[in-house]
């Protein structure tokens, strides 16, 4: 019942910007839907498989911003095949067709074809913001296209994808007349550019808050544009490698002192760290720092640095930081709420730099910290229990133990009641990431106490089903489950197959579920698409039940089998 | 008459190259859920005193769970980056009162080099040719290389050379030329 005029609900929606607030609201009654669908026009997909291109347009012609995920993010880890699925030429086809007026697109996980670019770039004339994060599939020529043709773009932002690099002139492919950018990342670009172009396009950009630049981008070419575009917001680094004593880098030194409004620094994807100096002038402002790239800087250097951050709020580095370095941070850093400690050499566990002294240190001085991402030689339960006492605000938590079934090293014990103080201190914790030695224990503390958990990452752990179920039917908000290497079957899996389409996703890989067991899913659940990734063509020629499957991939969807699957994946 | 273990062993079908007792990648540890190092046992993996490198451990598919875009990344550095940071070797003059020292990472190639050091100790050096090295001066660049050679600065390409070079000297004189006779 409405006691107010469309155009008052309208106006009163228009302040409700978070998605899962706007569904809320699109579901009190028929009216409230038909005047949320009109008014909304950003959309958020979160498994682009869910729904098709044609449902989205058919329900919200407003749409003007439109953010699409693909594979699972396991794909990150090389466990899902490339050719897999996740393709956003459909989407680009069927959105060009009609009249939606779309001005930005966000992608993750997904495959990117040039032609999809150079379509995108034609179809929409207001197009201003295009971010493509770990996507794959084009090349620079793609860019060319959103280049020449987007004639309001704002926004380039190209975050940790493969990209064919072609060397081409892209960039020189901005026309002269383009002058609204603000944000231009393409530090993920191997290859060199045009570094003339490069200067005039940052000159008549004077609204650029954000740029990013890649590995080919050397000091000088840096020290110019900087000298162009004092106003930037968020700078990331290319080439950071010079002599102290020459001209250019006394050039950079002054035109660093000007950009008085860096808060984000990134990149030094080539660094001399001897040259640090230079940077001291803008680290008191930083809130964002990212030194995930470079592995140059460590030591007392990379110490040096930190002293000078005191504002930080987010911190990515790599962990020849060392227990040390993670000290200095504790006791500097005191705005800090997001940690992320990368291994520096992913092939190499013994030579990992932090353990739990780190964690515990940071965790100690650091009492704002609500995410971490934590990579590491080894955990205790001792620490763990401290961390949980000391920050119970984690909303995420993500600890890998490099070798991965590594026991409390001091106890011998598994990780079992360090993680259970975790899940009950952060009442807030959303996301969990567990490693080291687990057994069924960790699972039912998860499902006693992790009530406000929706994405939980579970490797080589637990001794039976009883672990899964703990967290089936504990964790009511669940929305994604990840598992890989644990000795859940089919008992687990089909204990609450209704329990699935409440979630987004469930993706289980080397476990002990069958092919029985995914086709008893199936069939009690059309609105689950059941996906079998087989590789190994075992499938083709033995169709025995019992046989153990390698990966299962189950999402929920409104639209029933995808049509692109490769061979080796079978929909049940 | 060969032994047939042996025989078996080698024709073996397994994803190493044929000759290495190495073990094999894992897609799995799922069944045995041991890491494939005896943790118990304190070492570090099978017969390491067989073995003069640290034992490898087998890499289990997708662990560490790092994005695969930051391990090609790494690998990429790795590649490019012989150490980390600058690498910095002495550099005397044959007759100067003291040694200066150099990052040999900032700079791209031999010309710049030479450049620097022609600048650095006020001298000028000739002209470089592969068949009688430093022509036109009385000086040549020469570097001590990683099994303690004295070489002439120019000769391999620059990423073996700033790999390998240890020192730099800037020898005067008849020593010079004795070097860059294509003789000895």
């Amino acid at each position: 019942m409405n006691y107010f005029p469309d155009e008052v609900l309208e106006h009163v929606f228009d302040f409700i910007t978070s998605h899962k607030d706007r569904n809320s609201v699109s579901l009190v009654c028929k009216s409230w839907y038909k005047i949320e669908r009109y008014s909304r026009q950003r959309v958020f997909i979160g498994n682009c498989y869910s729904i098709s291109p044609e449902r989205l347009i058919a329900r919200f012609p407003g749409l003007k911003s439109l953010t699409l995920k693909g594979k699972p993010h396991f794909a990150d880890f090389n466990l899902v095949p490339h050719d897999w699925g996740g393709f956003v030429y459909p989407w680009i086809e069927a959105l060009a067709k009609s009249r939606i007026g779309l001005e930005e697109l966000r992608l993750k996980r997904m495959v990117v074809s040039d032609e999809s670019l150079e379509l995108l770039s034609k179809s929409f004339v207001n197009f201003k913001s295009l971010v493509l994060v770990s996507c794959e599939g084009f090349t620079t020529d793609g860019l060319a296209a959103i280049a020449a043709n987007c004639r309001f773009l704002r926004e380039l932002d190209l975050q940790e994808n493969e990209v064919d690099d072609h060397r081409g002139h892209w960039l020189s492919c901005f026309p002269e007349s383009c002058t609204s950018l603000i944000s231009l990342n393409f530090a993920c670009l191997r290859g060199e550019v045009n570094l003339g172009a490069l200067e005039r396009l940052v000159s008549r950009s004077p609204n650029l808050k954000s740029l990013r630049l890649n590995r080919a981008v050397p000091l000088d070419t840096l020290q110019k544009l900087l000298m162009r575009a004092p106003q930037l917001v968020d700078l990331g680094i290319g080439s950071y490698v010079h002599d102290p004593f020459s001209e250019a880098y006394n050039k950079l030194k002054i035109a660093i002192q000007r950009c008085k409004s860096i808060r984000s620094l990134s990149g030094f994807l080539e660094v001399a760290p001897h040259c640090m100096s230079a940077i001291y002038p803008i680290c008191g402002n930083l809130t964002f720092l990212n030194l995930s790239y470079a592995p140059g800087l460590h030591g007392n250097k990379l110490m040096k640095l930190i002293q000078h951050c005191r504002k930080l709020q987010r911190l990515w580095i790599l962990d020849c930081i060392g227990d040390k370095g993670l000290g200095v941070v504790a006791l500097t850093c005191k705005e800090l709420q997001e940690l992320r400690v990368f291994p520096s050499d992913p092939f190499e566990a013994g030579n990992a730099a932090v353990t739990e002294e780190g964690l515990v240190l940071v965790s100690a001085g650091c009492p704002k910290l609500n995410s971490l991402l934590y990579f590491c030689q080894q955990m205790t339960n001792a620490a763990l229990i401290t961390v949980a006492k000391n920050c119970p605000n984690f909303i995420r938590f993500r600890l890998c133990i490099l070798d991965p079934i590594k026991p409390d090293p001091v106890t011998n014990q598994p990780l079992d009641e360090g993680f259970g103080a975790i899940v009950q201190s952060c009442k807030g914790l959303k996301r969990l990431s567990l490693s080291g030695l687990l057994t069924d224990q960790v699972f039912l503390y998860i499902g006693m106490y992790a009530e406000q958990l929706e994405m939980l990452s579970i490797a080589f752990a637990a001794d039976s089903d009883k672990g899964m179920l703990y967290v089936l039917n504990g964790c009511k908000k669940l929305r994604k489950l990840e598992i890989r290497d644990c000795p859940f079957g089919d008992a687990a899996l089909l204990e609450d197959v209704g329990k699935y389409e409440t979630m987004r996703s469930l993706w289980m890989s080397s476990c002990e579920v069958t092919l029985g067991g995914c086709k008893a899913v199936a069939e009690k659940m059309p609105s689950l698409n059941v996906e079998i990734i087989d590789e190994s063509e075992q499938m083709e020629f033995n169709l025995d039940d019992k046989q153990k499957v390698d990966k299962m991939y189950l999402y929920r969807t409104l639209v029933g089998h995808r049509k692109d699957a490769p061979e080796y994946v079978w929909i049940l | 008459m060969e032994n047939s273990v042996a025989y078996e062993k080698a024709t073996e079908l397994r994803l190493g190259l044929p000759g290495i007792d190495e073990p094999a990648v894992l897609s799995s540890v799922k069944n045995n859920k041991r890491p494939l190092h005896d943790e118990k046992s304190g070492e570090n993996g099978k017969s390491a005193e067989n073995e003069t490198a640290p034992p490898s451990k087998a890499q289990i598919v997708g662990w560490p769970p790092v994005q695969s875009y930051r391990k090609n990344n790494f690998q990429q550095a790795k590649k490019s980056e012989s150490e980390c940071g600058g690498i910095y070797v002495k550099v005397s003059m044959d007759g100067a009162p003291y040694l200066r020292k150099i990052d040999l990472k900032v700079y791209k190639g031999y010309p710049e080099l030479l450049q620097v050091l022609e600048n650095m100790f006020k001298f000028t050096i000739g002209d470089y040719s592969e068949r009688e090295g430093y022509k036109g001066s009385d000086y040549e660049p020469t570097y001590e290389d990683k099994d303690g050679d004295w070489m002439l600065v120019g000769d391999v390409p620059w990423e073996m050379f700033i790999r390998s070079c240890k020192r730099l000297r800037i020898m005067k004189g008849s020593e010079a030329r004795g070097l860059s006779c294509s003789g000895v």
